[in-house]
C-alpha cells in the first residue's frame, strides 16, 4: 500500500533525513518512534509530498509521490504536526470546504461533513469558528479531516500531542477501528499508545532507522522487556552520554 | 475531478474569507473614500470645469500601493505561519492550480472595490458628457494594473510568514514599478544616469502604459506588459513557494 524507498533530506549542511525505506500494508499500523530533531515530520512531509526528497521517493497505492503527485495525494489522509486548520472558518464549514477538495458535491458534500463530524464527536462544535476551539478539539478537527474521505493510506504526525486522557483513548480507538482497512503511519513519544495502538514500529534516529519490528520483538531486544529501555539505547545520542 | 474545479473551490473560500473579517469592509471603505476624497477635492475635480475623469484615474497608482499590498499580505504568509499551507499543498490540486486560485480571489476583490466607485462615474457623467470608450478604457487599464500589483503583492507574501514584511516588500515593489516609467522621475534621472541605463530602468515601469489606457488608447502592447509583469511574478511565486514553503 505504502512503499518508501531511501528517502533522503538535506536542509542546507543538516543530513536529516538518511535512506529510509519501508513498506507498510493495509491493515499496519506502524508507529514511527524517535527523539526529538530525529527526522519524523520531516519523513512524514516527504512521503505526503509537501516537501521534495533530496534522493529517493514514496509510492501510495503504486502512484510516485514525485512523478504522479496528485493521484497519490487522492490516496492520502494526513495530519500534520500541530494540528493546522483555517482559523477563521466554522468546523462545519472547514470540512465542507475539505470535502469539496476530495471530489465530493454539493449534498453529498455536506453528507460527508455531517458523517465525519459525528464520528469524530465535533458535532457539538460544528458552528463554532475554529480559532475559538480548544487544543484537542483543533485536533480533532484536523483529525476529522484527514479520515474524511476514508483514504487508504493515513499518515498522523502526533495524533494525540495535546489530548487528555479520555481523548487520547478515543482517538487510539478511533485509529484501531479503521486499521483493517488501511494502511497507517503515525508518530508519537509516548511509548505505551505503540503497544495501545501499534502492529509494528520503527525507531529512527538522527534521520536513520534503528529498529524495526513488532512491539513485542522490540521489547525483547532488552532483558528488562520495557520498550523504554530499548528506546534509551536505541537513541541515546552523543549528546547524552 | 479536475483540477480546475478543485482551483474553484479555493478560490471561493478564499474570496469567502476576505469577508468573513471585517477588514475586507474597512478596506472597500477605506479605499472609497481615499479615492473620492483625492479626486474631488485634491484632484481639483470641480474647478476644471472639465468632466472627465483623468483625475480620477490618476490617483489609481498611488492608491493601490496602499490597498493592494494588504489585501495580498495574507495570501501566503497566513498559510505559512498557521502551518495550514502543509494541509492545502497535501490536498489532490497542484501548485500552479493553488496559486492562480489565490490570485484571481484576490483580483475579484480589488476588481469589486473598483466597481463600488460606479456612483463617482455617475456623477461625472452627470455632470458633463464623457467618452464613455475613455472611461472603459480607464476601468480596464486599472483592473490590470491592481492586477500587476497583486502578483507582486502575492509573490511578496509567499517570501516570508510575516504579515507586515509582506506588506512592505509589496509596497517598495510596486512603488519601483510606479516610480520607474513616471516622467516627473525619468526626467530626473536623465541629468545624471547614462541614457540607456534610464531607458532600461523606465521600461519596467507601469505609468506609461497605464497612463495611455486612461487616455482610452489600450493597445495590445500596454496590455502585453500587465500581462507579461503578472505572469513573470506568479512564476516567481511558484519558484519561492516550491522552496521556502518548508522553512
Ligand atoms: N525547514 C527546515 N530547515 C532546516 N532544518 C530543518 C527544517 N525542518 C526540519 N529541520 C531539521 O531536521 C531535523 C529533523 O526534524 P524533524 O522535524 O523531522 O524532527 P522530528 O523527529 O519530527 O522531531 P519532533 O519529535 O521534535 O517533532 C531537525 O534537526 C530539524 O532541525
Ligand atoms: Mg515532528
Amino acid at each position: 500500500m505504502l512503499e518508501v524507498r531511501n528517502l533522503e533530506k538535506w536542509f542546507g549542511p543538516i543530513h536529516a533525513v538518511r535512506s529510509v525505506s519501508f513498506q507498510c500494508a493495509k491493515g499496519e499500523v506502524l508507529g514511527f518512534l524517535g527523539p526529538n530533531g530525529a527526522g519524523k515530520s520531516t519523513t512524514m512531509r516527504m512521503i505526503t509530498g509537501f516537501l521534495p526528497p533530496s534522493d529517493g521517493t514514496a509510492l501510495l497505492g503504486g502512484y510516485d509521490i514525485r512523478e504522479a503527485p496528485v493521484e497519490a495525494k487522492r490516496r492520502l489522509g494526513y495530519l500534520p504536526e500541530n494540528a493546522p486548520a483555517y482559523e477563521d472558518m466554522t468546523v462545519e464549514e472547514f470540512l465542507l470546504f475539505i470535502a469539496e477538495m476530495r471530489g465530493f458535491r454539493g449534498r453529498r458534500a455536506r453528507e460527508r461533513a455531517g458523517e465525519t463530524m459525528k464520528r469524530c464527536f465535533l458535532d457539538k462544535v460544528r458552528h463554532q469558528p475554529i480559532e475559538t476551539l480548544s487544543k484537542g478539539y483543533k485536533q480533532r478537527v484536523c483529525f476529522a479531516q484527514a479520515v474524511l474521505h476514508d483514504p487508504p493510506i493515513l499518515i498522523m504526525d502526533e495524533p494525540t500531542d495535546g489530548l487528555d486522557p479520555n481523548q487520547k483513548r478515543t482517538v487510539r480507538q478511533m485509529i484501531r477501528d479503521m486499521a483493517a482497512e488501511k494502511a497507517i503511519v503515525l508518530s508519537t513519544h509516548i511509548l505505551e499508545e505503540v503497544e495501545a495502538v501499534c502492529t509494528r514500529a520503527i525507531i529512527i534516529h538522527e534521520g536513520r532507522i534503528v529498529a524495526d519490528g513488532t512491539p513485542e520483538a522490540l521489547k525483547a531486544r532488552h532483558p528488562s522487556g520495557r520498550l523504554d529501555e530499548v528506546f534509551r539505547i536505541l537513541t541515546v545520542g552523543d549528546e547524552a552520554q | 475531478m479536475g483540477l480546475w474545479t478543485a482551483a474553484g473551490i479555493i478560490l471561493r473560500r478564499e474570496l469567502k474569507s476576505y469577508f468573513q473579517s471585517p477588514i475586507a469592509y474597512v478596506f472597500l471603505v477605506g479605499f472609497l473614500l481615499l479615492v473620492g476624497f483625492l479626486t474631488f477635492m485634491v484632484g481639483g475635480f470641480f474647478e476644471m470645469g472639465q468632466a472627465d475623469l483623468r483625475f480620477f484615474f490618476f490617483w489609481h497608482p498611488w492608491v493601490y500601493l496602499l490597498l493592494v499590498p494588504a489585501a495580498s499580505m495574507r495570501l501566503w504568509a497566513e498559510e505559512r505561519k498557521s502551518g495550514t499551507i502543509e494541509l492545502l499543498l497535501t490536498l489532490p490540486v497542484t501548485l500552479p492550480q493553488t496559486i492562480v486560485a489565490k490570485f484571481l480571489a484576490a483580483w475579484l476583490f480589488l476588481i469589486l472595490a473598483l466597481v463600488l466607485t460606479g456612483p463617482i462615474v455617475l456623477t461625472v457623467l452627470y455632470l458633463g458628457n464623457p467618452d464613455v470608450g475613455v472611461i472603459v478604457a480607464g476601468y480596464i487599464g486599472s483592473a490590470l494594473l491592481a492586477g500587476a500589483y497583486l502578483s507582486v503583492g502575492l509573490f511578496a507574501s509567499a517570501l516570508t510568514r510575516n504579515q507586515v514584511i509582506s506588506f512592505v516588500v509589496a509596497l517598495l515593489i510596486c512603488l519601483f514599478l510606479l516610480l520607474a516609467g513616471w516622467p516627473p522621475v525619468v526626467s530626473m534621472f536623465t541629468r545624471w544616469a547614462p541614457d540607456w541605463l534610464v531607458r532600461t530602468v523606465a521600461a519596467f515601469g507601469v505609468m506609461p502604459y497605464f497612463e495611455s489606457a486612461t487616455r482610452g488608447v489600450l493597445d495590445i502592447r500596454d496590455m502585453a506588459y500587465f500581462v507579461s509583469v503578472m505572469i513573470v511574478m506568479l512564476l516567481a511565486t511558484h519558484w519561492t513557494v516550491e522552496n521556502r514553503k518548508g522553512s
